[in-house]
Order: C-alpha cells, then structure tokens, then sequence
C-alpha cells in the first residue's frame, strides 16, 4: 500500500473529469463540499478537461499526449491532487509516468503523478474522516470499478466509509470484483459482449435487493444505470461523494 | 497457422446466441478461478514467487540467443536432433521429412498448443500420415472436427453430456456419461494406438539451456506415452521456452500448475534429456526438437512486446477473463485465446487480420493480476490498440487507422486541449442537450442514454464562488 501523508493538507486540487463535468457535476459539487467541510481549501483549475484516457486507450496516443500535455501545468503546487474516479486517476497515477517515460517532462510528471489521489481514498486514508449518517435506512449495494480495485487499489476504502454509516445495510453481491463490462470504446466496438457482461453485473445487483447502488467511477455507473432504465429496474445509482453527501453533510 | 475467419464480433455474436457456451465456460472458469485461489492462501508467498518467476522469464528473455545456442548445443551433445523453423510451414515440413525418413504411418500427439499454431495434423494428415491426439480434451476435440476453445482444457467449452454424446456417437459405444466409463472407454481405444505409434510428438513447457532438458508437464500420462512409446519422438517448441538453469524450473513449475488447475503438482512431470541409450529399457530411439520462432523474434525485437513471450501457458488469465467467459474460446479465431491470445495473435497474424482482438476487452485488469509472471498485459494490450493505428513494431501496423475514427480523435484533442475550445463545447452540449436523440448507436440497444447536465461542473463552481464571493 502506498504511503500516505501524516498530516492532513491544508489545501487540495480538484480534478473533476470530463464525465462528471458534462453528466454527473452532481457528484463533483457533493465531493468539493464534503472536502470542504472537512477544513480542505478545494481548488478547481477551470483549464481542466480530460485526464487523456479515452484516446489512449483507443490507440491515439498522440491525440492523448496533446491534451494530457495542455494537463500538466493545471497543478503547480505541491499539494493532493483528488478525483473523483478511480479509473482517471489510475490513468494519471500509473499511465501518465508510462507514457512520460523518457520525455522532458518526466519527472514533472512522475511527481504530479505521486499526489494523485482517487476520492475515498483521499477521505479514508488521507483525512480520516468520521462520517455521521442523518440519511434514513437503506439498503445499498456498491461496485468498485475494476480500476479502483486493481490499479489504484483502493478497493477496501468505498466500503470502509459506507461501512460507517449507521443508516445504510451494505449488501453483498455475487462476483463483485468482476467487470460491468463498460471499457470506455469497448461498450460501443463490442456491444454484444458488454451487453452480455452489463446484463449479468445488472443481475447480480438486483439480486441482492438494494434500492440504490453506489460508485465511486462514472463511467460504470453511466453503463449499469444505463442498462437497469433499459430494462426498468428501479434501483437509484448515486457516485459515492453525493451519497455520502446527502446522508452527512446536506441536512445540517 | 490456420486462417482467421470473420472478424471478433461476427465470430462472438455467433458465440453468444449460445446459451450452452456461456453457462459451460461460466461453470468452468467459476471452478477454475475457486480452485486457484485456494493454492494461494498466503498472499506474500504468491508475491514473492511471482516476483521470482517474473525475474526467472525476464532473465531468460534478456539472454534469449545465447540461452538458445546453449540449448542447442547442450542438446546435441545429449543426442537430441535440433531444428529451427522461422514458420509453421517450415516446421511442418521439418516433422514431414523426419516422419517420412522413418517410414512413418501414425503419430500419436501429446498436447502441444505449438502443435495446435502449426495446424500440424491437418499438414500431416495431407500427407496421408495418421495423426492422433492422445490428451483427452484434445482427442475430445478431435474426433468433434473442432478446435480447442482453451490451452490447458481443450473441452471446455462442453459439458459432460455433450461429451458423453459426442463418443456414444463416435465410438458406437452405448451412451454413458459416467466420468470413469468414458475415461475408460478411450483409454482402451489409445492404448492400442500409443503401441502401433511410428512417432510421438510432444510440445515442451519449459527448455532447460545448461542441461538440454525438455520438461513436459501433464495430468494423463499421455506425454510420458507419447515421448517414450514410439520408436522416435519429436518435440515441438516455441523459442521462448528457454529457461536458463535447472533450478529456474521448479519454481515455474509450481507457479504454472497452481495457476493452471489449482493443483499443488500434476500428476506426471517428464524430464526429457536424451534418447534411449545403450542398456535402458525404454524411451524413443531418436529425439528431434523443432525450434518455432513465428514472429516470436518481432516480439522479442520490441522492448516492451517482448513481456508476451513470458508467458508459461497457464492459461490463468484466460480463466479470469470476462470476456473470454461470455465468448469462449472459439470468438478468438485462432489457437490462443483469451487475454494472452489477444496479444499473442494479433502479434503472429498482424493488425489487418487481428487487430480487433486487443480492444475486445475493458481493461479490467483480472488478468494482469493473475498471470504468474507478472506480464503487464492490459499495458500491452493498450500498446497493441496503439500499435493497429499507428505503430511501428508490430506486423501490418497502423492498419486498422480508420479515417473516420482518426478524425474523430482529432476533433476530440483539438476540443479538450483549449480550456476556450473545451468551455465552449460544454456550454453548447449543455444548452442544446435537449437536441442528444434518446437512441444513439450501439450504445443504447441495451442501455439508455445518460442524461447530459443543465450546466457543467465547471459552470456549476463558478456560480458557487460568485454566491460566496458575495457573502
């Protein structure tokens, strides 16, 4: 497991990605406030866009490089960089000082990539955080992105803070580490596959009897929510930082 | 090599019309995966053996040529004939003159996935030479007329009363799904068959350079019969096989069959080194090994391609695959699937016929966490996508660039490199989201379109700070 800093930071950067910033800002605004209420001065580069990842996983690596490279300087002081997905910060953790290696600009890079932090990790390990639920009860199943579970690792951490809320019975699923079947371009250039994968991931969700299921990557989400409207299961889909949001934060 | 047929999609939509195919292979790999597992109760021994077995392929790797010189030497030295073939062609037609030189009528196989990327027995049965696969799943496979949809488990992708009816049928035996009776029943039938045998030939899991030893991992027998039976035995072997010394292979050994099947050891575990000498009651009186590169060297020639050639063929990936569990084996269009064949294939067929199979898959990352030896393959496979577009190092690369989908990443970085470009693109999408049609493409045949938001998040914190501000 990484190290993680000892105090809490008094100031951190807050790298919204382009899903939540054009389809869920939602889940952005809940996670800047809930930083904020936890003493955390949040600053949000208005040049940000995109972390790069769609294009690089499709192969157009030059294409990512241009917009990773209009990145780069958004984050100049030495200071957490929080995200609220495991997938992008995965990409600037771990891609980032792939692609970069050899070039100019790679310690810069490595650096940058060293204060990344995926959201609740950032809450869990970072700031420690003590959660007080005011939400009503609920039942709640949650899916780690495979990205949080296996490239940023933080797996354990979602469920250490739904865990500290009284209201919420967290509710095991079969096959939980396996894949939505999302994939970014994938969903699109083998749909039948995903498909096939989304129904399962849907099935195995709504076998457990949740009423909401909780997130902490958008994209899963847009992909499950998207398949469980298709097929009219009514299971409310909710990023983890406007979950938490609502139940501890909103109401005081 | 066979000829790939269709491209992924065309073949995995046939696939999944299936509903045997998924519940056989989720069946399987369910089990596969359990059986893994509890070979690896402690999680720093898997760290430490697969960091040690990682550096034991890296290694090997790093001193590729000079370990197969070695191997080459150490071989002849121990009697063993040595080959080299650049193509399955050119190692077919090796096996051919060997065969022929012996007057040859029969073969029986031991498994060989080597074998399988030669297409051998459909070569050698051209040449009106008997080939007979003698590994179960293989033999299984064979009488089908199919192909193997796994590396370790040929059959998989049918259950037990498929198979029970494909021998009834076959053999015009009576129908019996009793695992022993069918067991017993080809037992029966192969031994006949190891004894008439003029070759065997076998494939290699691992080639010991100082000690020209030809290791050979099984659970049936089969390759200790196929490599000691027939007068002459022919082994069949990748050129990546290579280990350098004969205490690399006990590690290897354990980390492949406790990935492959869950099991703390096979049953039988042969360790070739010369043939029959003068006095000894057994074994093969010549032993021939054809040495296969088949783009192996294009991969090894590319620093960071050259991690495929790690791979043991555990298959581990495979079974942790979610892809490969929806599909099976066959959606692959060639001998290996799963995540390993993405890279494997499209390496050895080049991006025109096999550059989709590296972007049938999420990047979920099972795989990588799996494999044995550490292989980055989700890494790769990223480089590979790379690679069809507008790579450099890989057979017909930038051969799948579609103008189409360029000018869309074109568009896409020329937007989300301004903050102006990028602004004003979030602004319109947001206005005009009422225009977004509720059915676009492919995405929505199982999915409904997400909803885009009123105002972006960027829009969203600026009218925040300006609220505050007032305050």
């Amino acid at each position: 497991m990484r190290n993680y800093p000892s105090q809490k930071p008094a100031e951190v950067y807050f790298y919204g990605t382009c899903l939540v910033d054009l389809i869920y800002p939602e889940a952005g605004v809940s996670a800047i406030r809930i930083l904020e209420r936890e003493g955390i001065d949040v600053v949000f580069p208005q040049g940000q866009s995109c972390c790069g990842q769609p294009a690089m996983n499709s192969g157009y690596v030059n294409e990512s490089l241009a917009v990773i490279e209009s990145q780069l300087d958004l984050f100049p002081k030495d200071i957490p960089v929080v995200i609220p997905s495991g997938s992008c910060a995965g990409t600037m953790r771990f891609d980032y000082p792939r692609l970069f290696k050899g070039h100019a600009r790679e310690s810069h890079v490595n650096a940058l990539a060293e204060r990344v932090y995926e959201f609740t990790e950032f809450l869990n390990r970072v700031l420690c955080v003590r959660l007080e639920d005011l939400g009503r009860p609920t039942r709640v199943a949650q899916h780690v992105s495979c990205s949080s579970r296996r490239t940023m690792q933080v797996a354990e951490e979602g469920t250490g803070l739904l865990n500290q809320l009284a209201g919420v019975t967290l509710l095991e699923q079969a096959r939980a580490a396996e894949c939505c079947g999302f994939g970014g371009t994938f969903a699109i250039k083998h749909d039948e596959v995903s498909s096939a994968m989304v129904q399962d991931k849907v099935d195995a969700i709504s076998a457990t009897g949740a009423e909401q299921l909780v997130t902490g990557d958008c994209g899963c989400m847009m992909n499950i929510a998207g398949h469980m409207r298709h097929r009219g299961i009514d299971i409310e889909c909710m990023h983890i930082a406007e979950f938490i949001w609502k139940r501890c934060y909103a109401k005081d | 090599m066979q000829k790939i047929k269709n491209s992924f999609n065309e073949r995995s939509h046939i696939e999944l019309q299936n509903p045997l195919i998924r519940s056989n292979f989720r069946r399987a790999m369910d089990g596969l995966m359990e059986k893994r597992k509890a070979q690896f109760p402690d999680e720093a021994e898997l760290s430490r053996l697969r960091d040690l077995a990682a550096a034991i392929r890296q290694n090997a790797l790093a001193k590729l040529p000079e370990l197969l010189e070695q191997l080459e030497t150490r071989c002849r030295q121990n009697g063993i004939q040595v080959h080299w073939a650049q193509t399955t062609d050119e190692a077919c037609e090796i096996v051919l003159q060997i065969a022929q030189k012996h007057d040859a009528r029969s073969v029986i196989k031991g498994k060989s996935m080597v074998s399988e990327e030669m297409d051998l027995n459909r070569f050698m049965e051209a040449h009106g030479i008997e080939c007979l696969e003698s590994d179960l799943g293989e033999y299984l496979v064979q009488i089908a007329g199919e192909t193997p949809s796994h590396i370790i488990m040929p059959v998989i992708h049918k259950n037990r009363e498929q198979i029970a009816q494909l021998m009834a049928d076959k053999h015009g035996t009576p129908y019996t799904d009793d695992v022993n009776a069918m067991t017993q029943n080809a037992r029966a039938l192969l031994r006949d068959k190891f004894m008439q045998a003029d070759i065997g030939i076998s494939g290699v899991n691992f080639a010991v350079a100082e000690s020209g030893t030809l290791c050979l991992v099984e659970n049936e027998g089969n390759g200790r019969m196929s490599t000691t039976t027939p007068p002459v035995h022919i082994a069949v072997m990748g050129i990546e096989k290579v280990v350098e010394r004969l205490e690399h292979v006990p590690p290897l050994l354990s980390l492949l069959t406790r990935s492959a099947t869950g099991q703390h050891i096979t049953t039988y575990f042969n360790m070739i080194t010369s043939p029959r000498k003068p006095g000894e009651k057994d074994g093969p009186g010549s032993i021939h090994l054809v040495l296969l590169d088949n783009e192996r060297t294009s991969m090894y020639s590319d620093a960071e391609l050259r991690d495929t050639l790690r791979c043991i063929r555990c298959g581990a990936c495979i079974n942790h695959c979610p892809v490969y569990t929806r599909v099976g084996g066959h959606a692959y269009g060639a001998v290996y699937p799963g995540p390993i064949g993405k890279l494997v294939t499209s390496q050895m067929y080049g991006m025109e016929v096999a550059g989709d199979l590296p972007t049938a898959c999420t990047l979920c990352g099972a795989c990588g966490e799996v494999c044995p030896v550490k292989i980055p393959i989700p890494d790769l496979l990223k480089r590979l996508r790379q690679e069809s577009v507008e790579g450099h190092a890989v057979k017909q690369a930038g051969a799948r660039k579609k103008l189409i989908e360029a000018m869309v990443w074109k568009t896409w970085a020329i937007l989300h490199r301004s903050p102006v470009l990028y602004r004003l693109m979030t602004w319109s999408v947001t206005r005009m989201r009422w225009m977004i049609p509720a059915k676009m493409g492919k995405w929505t045949i199982s999915r409904q379109m997400p909803a885009v938001a009123s105002r972006s998040l960027h829009e969203r914190l600026e009218v925040l700070h300006n609220e505050e501000n007032k305050v």
